[in-house]
């Protein structure tokens, strides 16, 4: 007993040395397993998520392998903070010119992905009865991040049962998109710097980005995160504004 | 010293996360707006102007790189702290909408990439860069 609670007290210090056992298992798997045709990376983001399924299974809380408190260091080693830190990090080095040149298309991607995603949101829950405004616009916020979704549903009173289908929906996207990146990228070709900031543009969600550009090429993760980063903030400015209106004019409440 | 690097970052980091907390008041969203996307620019026009002038040298460059070589670790921990019990308990609306959105706009990135003419692939990664 004694053990873990030091290892608790050495939260940090403990995560960092749990994620490089895992690091060093997954680095092993995608030499042995895969010949390398799997990146570690990748491997290493999967075996993180079943952790956290994991987890959130034996607590029942919402932060994964984090809420149990011998590896609550983890929660700060993988929170917000160190992971902002280390995404501007990957920005040291990078071309200025190639995201000029990228530009135009990175805005396109914000705007289509933006769009793109609340309208799938809304018709998936049209279909599943939920014809009112309120919750077409949550539920096709959730369906942009898991950020938009409940600050749309909030700002326009949706009901705790939409917002948490908006969360879910929004999670899922997250997890989807970090799992299946490195599948995708050669059938979408993202290989280079302006895929990279179109892909960020149009899947938004920052945690997903951050891990399915981290498994695919580390070299993309900057343009990617760059546009990925104004997603949420803009559709939290456009779900309970723009696309309310638009389904109230359409469907009426 | 190490230190100076870790410093220009962690300034850059804040000084971005202000801006685009302000950019999010301004819009009226209670929301963060490009704040990493603003500190990733000042970081890059920041170094390229302190390496040009002599200020960053080899040794304060690896506080930034030390980070950088992180960032893979740091998000294989943020992926053991996501809720995917909750994205899976979502049901059918919640699996059908989150896999409907990433499913079209992942099939829409080869469209706007195409934007401005396509790109060349990045070289094939050395073994010290993977």
């Amino acid at each position: 007993m004694e053990i873990v609670e030091l290892l608790a007290k050495n939260g940090l210090v403990f995560a960092f040395v749990v994620i490089g056992v895992v690091m060093w298992i997954s680095y092993q798997l995608s030499d042995k397993l895969s010949a390398g045709r799997l990146h570690g990376s990748a491997i290493a983001i999967i075996i993180g998520l079943f952790l956290a399924w994991l987890g959130g299974t034996i607590t029942g809380g919402s932060k994964g392998l984090a809420d149990l408190t011998l590896f609550s260091g983890i929660g700060l080693m993988g929170g917000s903070m160190l992971r902002d830190l280390a995404i501007v990090s990957t920005a040291y080095g990078v071309d200025m010119r190639e995201i000029r040149k990228a530009g135009v298309a990175g805005a396109t991607a914000l705007a289509l992905g933006i769009i793109v995603s609340f309208i799938v949101g809304a018709l998936v829950a049209a279909a599943f009865g939920y014809t009112d405004a309120i919750s077409m616009a949550t539920i096709g916020g959730g369906a942009a991040t898991y950020i938009v979704g409940p600050v749309t549903g909030t700002a326009l009173g949706a009901s705790s049962e939409v917002i948490a289908l908006s969360v879910a929906a929004g999670l899922l996207k997250a997890v989807l998109v970090m799992i299946g990146t490195p599948f995708v990228a050669p059938y979408i070709g993202l290989n280079n710097a302006k895929s990279a900031m179109a892909y960020g543009g149009l899947m938004g969600t920052t945690s997903g980005v951050a891990g399915g550009l981290a498994a695919t090429d580390k070299r993309l993760v900057p343009y990617g995160a760059m546009t990925a980063t104004f997603y949420t903030g803009l559709g939290c400015l456009m779900g309970p504004s723009v696309f309310y209106l638009v389904l109230l004019a359409m469907f009426g409440n | 010293m190490i230190i100076f690097g870790v410093a220009a970052l962690a300034a850059c980091h804040l000084a971005g996360v202000i801006l685009g907390d302000l950019l999010g008041s301004l819009l009226g969203v209670q929301s963060n707006v490009g704040g990493v996307g603003f500190a990733m620019l000042l970081l890059i026009f920041a170094t390229d102007w302190m390496r040009r002038t002599g200020r960053l040298p080899a040794i304060s460059e690896q506080g930034i790189l030390f980070w950088s070589a992180m960032y893979i670790p740091i998000v294989v921990a943020m992926a053991a702290q996501q809720n995917v019990v909750a994205a899976l308990a979502g049901g059918p609306i919640a699996i059908i909408a989150g896999v409907g959105a990433t499913v079209a706009c992942m099939a829409l990135v080869p469209v706007v990439a195409r934007i401005g003419g396509q790109d060349a692939p990045l070289p094939p990664l050395t073994v010290q860069e993977a």
